[in-house]
C-alpha cells in the first residue's frame, strides 16, 4: 500500500515537470494539460484508497462542490483572467492555512501519530502565515481587479503605513517562532490562532496601498506566495510530492514577477512598499503643449498608405472589449497588403500575458504578437503605431524624466515611428496619473473616444466603398 | 520518520527543476502558465482529502472538507481554463 502511495507519487512529479516543460511551445502546451490532470487524478485516487480515509461521503461531498464552483469559474470572460486567478491563489492560500490549522489541533488534541518536533512546528508556522496572507491579500486583490465597490480601487496610503504592515508581519513571525521553540505550552494555542489572525489582517494591510498598474507583480508575487504555502505543507505532511508542486508553483510565480520588476524597473520592496501611483511631481512645469486630433476618416487613410503598422495595445483595450475590433482592423488592413505586427509589453494589461490571451482569443495568430525587446528595433522603420488604450508603457519621459515615477522602466518605442496614433477614452492622465508627452509629439495624432468605437469607425472606413 | 534533510534536499532540487523548465516557457503563454501551475500547486488536494476523511473530530473534518473544496475548485477551473486558453493560439 505504502509502495503504491511513493510510486503514484514519483509518477505524479514527473508528470507535473513535463506539464511545465511542454508549455515552452503553443504547438505542445495542450499536452501539458492533459499530463496536469493525469498527474492529479494519479495523486487524489493513490490518497483517497488509503485505508485511514473512512468518510468517503465528506470527500465526495467537497470534490462535488469543488466542481461546481470550478466549472464556471472556468468560463469567465477573459478580460476577468486576472481576478480569476487572484480569487484561486486565495483558494489556495485557504486551504494551506485550514490544512495547517486541522494539523496543528489534531497533534495538540493527541490524536495525530506525528511527532511534532520544532522544525516540523516551524513549517506549520510557515504555512498557516503564508496560506492565510495570501487568502486575504489575494482575495483583496481579486476584489480590486474586479471593481467592488466597497474595496478602493486607488492605492490607500497613510502615514506610518510601512511601519504598520512590516509590524503586524514581524509579530505574526515572532509568535510563530515562539510556538516553534514551545509547541506544547499551555499560551501556545492562543499565540497560533494569533497568528492566523495578524496573518489574515497582513493580506489585506499589504493590498490596499497598491493600484491597478501593478497587479502584473502582485499577482505573479501572491503566485509564488500561494506555491511556497503549498511547500510548507509539504514539510507538514511529510510528503515530496506537495514539496515538488509547491516549489515548481513557487518558482514560476518568482520568475514571473522578476520578469514584472523588470519591465517596470521596479524592486519587490518597491512594488510592495512603495505605492504606486502617489501624487506626481508636476511634469508639466513648463506650458503643455495642444493635442493635435485627427479625424477616424484621416486615421484610416493613414493606416491604408502605411506598408507597416504596429498596434500597441494596454489595459484600455481589454476594458473596452475591443479586442474583436482589432481583429477586423488587422483583417482590413492585412488585406490590403499591409503589415501589421501587435507590440506586446510585458506589463500591459492586468496580469502576466493578459495581452497575448485576449489578442489570441480574437484569433489573432500568435505569430504577430511580437515582444518589447524584439519590435523596438524596428519601431523607426515602422510607418504608423497605433496605441490601443496604452499609455504608461509607451511614455517616453520614461527614458529620462528622473521626477516621474516610471522612470527607468523599458518602453515600447512608439514615439520613434514615422507616424503615431494614439486612440484614448478621455482627455485625462493614465490610471498612474503620469502627463503623456507621445500625445503632444510633433508627429502624433490623437482620436479620442471608447477604443471598441472608434476601431468600429475605422473598420467602417475600410468596410464600404469609403476608402478602397 | 520526518527526515528534515531530505525533504530540504527535495525542496531545493525541486525549485531548480522548476526554475529551468519556467524560463524556458514562451512569453505568449504567461498567463496559462498561471492557471497551469495553480492547478498543479492544488495537489494540496492529498493533504485536505486526509483531514476531512480520516476519523478525526467533526471540527477538523469541517477545516478539511473546506479545504478539499478550495483545492478542488482550484483543479477544476485551472484545468479548464487552461485549455480553454491555449486552445486559442493559432499560428496562422
Amino acid at each position: 500500500m505504502h509502495l503504491i502511495g511513493e510510486l503514484s507519487a514519483v509518477l505524479a512529479t514527473a508528470l507535473f515537470i513535463f506539464a511545465l516543460y511542454w508549455m515552452n511551445d503553443p504547438k505542445t502546451a495542450r499536452h501539458g494539460v492533459i499530463a496536469g490532470v493525469v498527474g492529479m487524478t494519479v495523486a487524489v485516487v493513490a490518497t483517497w484508497i488509503q485505508p485511514e480515509i473512512i468518510h468517503h461521503g465528506w470527500v465526495v461531498g467537497a470534490i462535488a462542490a469543488g466542481f461546481v464552483v470550478g466549472v464556471p469559474l472556468s468560463r469567465v470572460p477573459l478580460t476577468a483572467v486576472p481576478q480569476r486567478t487572484a480569487l484561486s491563489h486565495a483558494f489556495g492560500g485557504l486551504a494551506a492555512g485550514l490544512v495547517g490549522t486541522a494539523e496543528y489541533f489534531l497533534w495538540r488534541s493527541g490524536s495525530a501519530t506525528a511527532e511534532m518536533t520544532h522544525f516540523r512546528m516551524s513549517a506549520l508556522a510557515a504555512e498557516v502565515i503564508l496560506g492565510f496572507l495570501t487568502f486575504t491579500g489575494s482575495l483583496m486583490a481579486a476584489g480590486k481587479l474586479q471593481e467592488v465597490r466597497w474595496i478602493p480601487q486607488r492605492p490607500v496610503t497613510y502615514p506610518g503605513q510601512n511601519f504598520v504592515n512590516i509590524g503586524v508581519l514581524a509579530a505574526a513571525v515572532a509568535l510563530g517562532v515562539a510556538v516553534a521553540l514551545h509547541p506544547g505550552a499551555p499560551w501556545a494555542e492562543q499565540a497560533f490562532l494569533a497568528i492566523a489572525v495578524l496573518a489574515l489582517i497582513f493580506g489585506v494591510l499589504l493590498i490596499i496601498p497598491i493600484g491597478g498598474a501593478d497587479m502584473p507583480t502582485v499577482i505573479s508575487i501572491l503566485n509564488a506566495y500561494a506555491g511556497l504555502s503549498a511547500v510548507a505543507m509539504g514539510f507538514v505532511l511529510d510528503s515530496k510530492l506537495l514539496v515538488t508542486a509547491g516549489a515548481l508553483d513557487g518558482s514560476s510565480g518568482l520568475i514571473l514577477s522578476i520578469i514584472m520588476c523588470r519591465a517596470m524597473n521596479r524592486s519587490f520592496t518597491n512594488v510592495l512598499f512603495g505605492a504606486f501611483g502617489k501624487a506626481q511631481p508636476a511634469l508639466a512645469a513648463g506650458e503643455q503643449k495642444p493635442w493635435k486630433q485627427e479625424t477616424v476618416e484621416g486615421a484610416a487613410q493613414l493606416l491604408e498608405q502605411a506598408r507597416n503598422v504596429v498596434i500597441i495595445p494596454g489595459y484600455g483595450m481589454a476594458v473596452a472589449q475591443a479586442q474583436h475590433k482589432v481583429r477586423e482592423l488587422y483583417d482590413a488592413l492585412t488585406k490590403r497588403g499591409v503589415t501589421v505586427k501587435f507590440a506586446i509589453h510585458p506589463v500591459a494589461g492586468r496580469m502576466p500575458g493578459h495581452m497575448n490571451v485576449l489578442l489570441a482569443e480574437a484569433n489573432i495568430p500568435y505569430s504577430a504578437l511580437v515582444e518589447m525587446d524584439e519590435i523596438n528595433p524596428e519601431m523607426p522603420q515602422t510607418d504608423v503605431a497605433l496605441v490601443l488604450g496604452a499609455n504608461d508603457v509607451v511614455n517616453p519621459a520614461a527614458r529620462y524624466n528622473k521626477g516621474t515615477p516610471i522612470y527607468g522602466m523599458p518602453i515600447i518605442d512608439a514615439d520613434k515611428a514615422k507616424t503615431v496614433l494614439a486612440v484614448k477614452r478621455s482627455k485625462n492622465p493614465g490610471f498612474a496619473g503620469i502627463d503623456n508627452e507621445l500625445y503632444v509629439q510633433d508627429n502624433t495624432w490623437m482620436l479620442f473616444g471608447d477604443a471598441k468605437a472608434v476601431l468600429g469607425e475605422l473598420v467602417k472606413q475600410f468596410g464600404g466603398g469609403g476608402i478602397h | 520518520m520526518s527526515d528534515f534533510g531530505s525533504m530540504l534536499f527535495v525542496f531545493v532540487l525541486a525549485t531548480f527543476i522548476g526554475l529551468g523548465v519556467i524560463r524556458r516557457v514562451s512569453r505568449l503563454l504567461y498567463t496559462p502558465l498561471m492557471s497551469l501551475t495553480n492547478a498543479i500547486s492544488a495537489i494540496a488536494v492529498v493533504g485536505s482529502i486526509v483531514v476531512a476523511g480520516a476519523d478525526h473530530p467533526l471540527a477538523i473534518r469541517i477545516l478539511g472538507a473546506v479545504a478539499l473544496f478550495a483545492s478542488m475548485t482550484n483543479i477544476v477551473s485551472g484545468f479548464m481554463i487552461t485549455d480553454r486558453m491555449l486552445k486559442m493560439f493559432k499560428k496562422q
